[in-house]
């Protein structure tokens, strides 16, 4: 019979359109603004229309996800931001666009370099939130951030005051990432204790 | 697993003494071939051993003495392929004949060769810039060539680091030391008739008489046009509603990608492989990471292996899903089937996200593996998809479409191409396999370990629109299959067999990966010269090379058809302009 194909087809709007409805009495009230109901219209089992209606709802992140990398600074006891960057460079060269600009500078009174970078920039615009900067940085110092909502009318430059973030921040976003990295951290300050125990005795 | 072993079944220099030689460069292989005998020899390869599909040309620059222009062939029956050579001195005008009338596949690369490297092509049919404009200066390819803002030729760049000062582009001024113009050039006095010789050679067609006496118009369909899926353009001579002249025009997105690359380090290029085909970023990152495994002589690590085939199927789903809901957007269903199949697709770009960090820009091989695991939970979330979600698409859309009266009066009967052609013309992926040629890189050459699934190359004899529809589905299935194998078998394990590394050692020579992608065979030329960067790193790019046959398949259809046509082609501009 011609035409049904077509109503075949129909039927498959139909069921959509239908099955909206169903897992809107079947999450009554929990389907829409609501963690779980967010989790559940992105698993495998949602049903019908499952748009998130952003910016009302937003999707969760994921741990992994990368968009422009900010640098950590833990606090000291004082109060004091005790940047880990310590200008080695790797992210700079690394960086497949080139965007991460470095200042280093020397101590005013032995002349010697100071590992704290005195600037450092990074220009968002250009960047390509490919990861690798965050990825080869030997000492956890740049981390790729979660934060995507950055649309502005400028020209986004971000110098270091910008790119600061606390390590609890980081810990926020990335609570695996920052416990490997915690992990991984001590278990080298040990070694190195250890080591200098045995060459004092 | 280099080609020499694989060439030397064949030998080019025993049929042609003193003409072709064993190419005995360490690190290369296959042969070099003399110039003069160089259509004798294609004409043997193709006629005499069966290399009947010519996979890439391009041009390498040796600055400062030669040139050469690189050819690989394969036989669709599968098996290795033959890389030959030919080498001329770098001195203007360099001359090379054509092998465009052997292989009709090569006619836009070797214009693209030509535009890029300024190599002339004797014979050529149609010799024009094609990804730059008419009028443009130079040869950007060329290793003296350098651009506006141009800062050196290598990265890292040395102004980033130690004491770097911050330069935005916008802050240099074009017109100071870095741009260069021909001699009296007033920029004032250009006219751009660039466009001349386009509408020349669209005009060089012959018609047969229909005995009634009708106009012919030109209609420029894009760059700006919703069927072309991106900037894309094709100017068309009609006769009423038949299309009797099609002549494609692209680059309005090129960057030269390959230059970009040439100056990036090795590691670099894996995230700018992702902006080639933006939807398949997790099959992209796989043609150029063999080919440079394949240089470094290293394994991948077994759950990497793993890793990359489900990555890489899932994009091939998403991707044939997409293909299938714009399609019907092309015809004119608006959006009701194409949110359909985006459906999935999100569901996938999930898993994608939550394993790489992006949900397009994947950036997800490593060179011996891959750069994370998959969390908590995916391996869960991807079995259910494989095993029950994404079945069932593949139902519903056979409900949804397959029957539909209206979808089959329109697709049924029109020929896309047919199988012969596709060959000559170079044709990979889905549309070749819709024609009746079974010819998958997966099967034909395997690579990584394609050989350990059991799975059938999806095939349609018909090479009509409907089979091109049809064959999407197939593969669908087929990956389905793969995957369910793939999340069944994976072993625990590293996902790298190397050390992390921000720079590494790549020795001399050259390698050719090619993967399956979904749009076709997706190729990576990539020669070292044992420093950071690569010396060249060409693309064999599916989209560019399925568009050579466009004009093949449109003549003779009506213009609503030529909508389709390219629709089910699968181009994506990222890839196509480079
Ligand atoms: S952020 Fe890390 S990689 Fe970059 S300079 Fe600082 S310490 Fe080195
Ligand atoms: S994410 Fe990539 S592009 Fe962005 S700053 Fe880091 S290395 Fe550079």
């Amino acid at each position: 019979m011609y035409g049904k194909g077509i109503i075949k087809g129909l039927g498959v709007t139909l069921k959509h359109f239908v099955d909206t409805y169903l897992d809107d009495i079947q999450w009554w009230g929990r389907r829409y603004y609501k963690t779980g109901g967010i989790a559940h219209r992105s698993s495998k089992d949602t049903r019908g229309i499952f748009t998130v209606q952003y910016p009302e709802e937003k999707l969760p992140v994921p741990e992994e996800f990368r968009y422009v990398p900010f640098l950590v600074y833990d606090e000291g006891a004082d109060g004091k931001k005790e940047v880990r960057c310590t200008s080695c460079g790797i992210c700079a060269k690394v960086c497949p666009p080139q965007c991460i600009w470095i200042v280093r500078s020397n101590d005013p009174q032995t002349g010697r370099p100071v590992p704290e970078p005195t600037e450092f920039y990074i220009d968002a615009d250009i960047c390509m939130n490919c990861g690798f900067c965050a990825e080869y940085c030997p000492f956890d110092a740049i981390i790729m951030d979660h934060d995507y909502e950055i649309a502005s009318y400028q020209r986004n430059v971000f110098n270091m005051q910008k790119l600061l973030k606390p390590a609890s921040y980081y810990r926020s976003i990335r609570p695996l990432n920052y416990q490997r990295n915690d992990e991984e951290r001590k278990a080298k300050e040990a070694a190195k204790a250890a080591k200098a125990e045995a060459s004092a005795s | 697993m280099t080609t020499l072993v694989e060439t030397e079944t064949l030998d080019l220099a025993a049929r042609f003494p003193g003409s072709a030689a064993v190419d005995t460069r360490p690190g290369y292989s296959g042969w070099i071939v003399n110039k003069d005998r160089l259509v004798e020899v294609a004409t043997a390869l193709r006629d005499e051993f069966g290399y009947d599909l010519l996979s890439h040309v391009t041009g390498v620059d040796y600055f400062p003495d030669k040139m050469e222009v690189v050819y690989n062939a394969y036989k669709t029956t599968g098996g290795p392929g033959v890389l030959f050579k030919v080498q001329v001195p770098r001195l203007d005008p360099i001359e090379v004949p054509s092998v465009t009338p052997i292989w009709p596949g090569a006619e836009f690369q070797e214009r693209e060769i030509w535009d890029l490297y300024g190599i002339k092509f004797t014979n050529h049919p149609d010799l024009r810039r094609i990804l730059m404009w008419e009028g443009f200066e130079g040869h950007p390819l060329r290793k003296d060539w350098h651009e506006p803002f141009y800062e050196e030729d290598f990265k890292p760049l040395k102004s980033r680091w130690p004491d770097g000062k911050y330069v935005s582009a916008e802050d240099k001024n074009p017109y100071k030391d870095n741009l260069q113009f021909p001699q009296n050039f007033d920029p004032a006095k250009v006219t751009l008739d660039g466009e001349a010789p386009l509408y020349d050679t669209l005009q060089k067609y012959t018609t047969v008489d229909a005995g009634i006496k009708t106009d012919h118009i030109i209609v420029n369909m894009g760059p700006q046009h919703p069927s072309t899926h991106g900037v894309f353009r094709a100017a068309v001579v009609l006769d009423g509603e038949t299309i009797v002249s099609l002549k494609p025009v692209m680059g309005y997105l090129h960057r030269n990608h390959e230059k970009i690359g040439e100056r990036n380090t090795f590691l670099q290029n894996m995230p700018y492989t992702d902006r080639l085909d933006y939807f398949n970023s997790m099959s992209n990152n796989w043609g150029y990471s063999l080919a440079v495994e394949k240089l470094m002589n290293i394994k991948v690590a077994e759950r990497a292996e793993y890793l990359r085939v489900i990555m890489a199927e899932l994009s091939r789903i998403q991707n044939h899903l997409i293909l299938i809901g714009m399609l019907l957007n092309d015809l004119g269903a608006y959006f009701t089937p194409a949110l359909y199949a985006f459906e999935e697709r999100e569901l996938i770009l999930d898993i994608f996200e939550a394993t790489s960090g992006t949900r397009m820009m994947c950036n997800y091989h490593r060179f011996g593996g891959v750069s994370r695991d998959l969390p908590e939970g995916v391996l869960e979330k991807i079995r259910g998809l494989v095993e029950d979600r994404l079945p069932r698409k593949a139902d519903e859309f056979d409900r949804l479409l397959t029957e539909n009266e209206i979808f089959i009066s329109r697709m049924k009967g029109v020929k896309v191409i047919d199988g012969e052609d596709a060959i000559k013309y170079s044709v990979t992926g889905p549309v070749l396999r819709a024609a009746g040629i079974p010819y998958d890189v997966r099967r034909a050459q395997p690579y990584g370990i394609y050989d350990r699934f059991d799975f059938d190359v999806a095939l349609r004899h018909g090479g009509d629109l409907y089979d091109n529809y049809l064959i999407r589905l197939d593969e669908i299935r087929q990956s389905i299959r793969i995957l369910q194998q793939a999340v069944k078998q994976i072993p625990d394990g590293p996902i790298n067999s190397q050390k992390p590394q921000y720079q590494v050692r790549v020795p001399a020579g050259e390698a050719y990966g090619r993967i399956e992608a979904p749009k076709g065979e997706l190729g990576y030329y990539v020669i070292s010269t044992g420093k950071p960067n690569p010396w060249r790193y060409h693309v064999r790019a599916p989209s560019f090379m399925n568009i050579t046959a466009l004009e093949k398949m449109c003549v003779g259809k009506k213009i609503a058809d030529f909508v389709v046509i390219l629709g089910v082609l699968d181009i994506v501009l990222g890839e196509l302009d480079r």
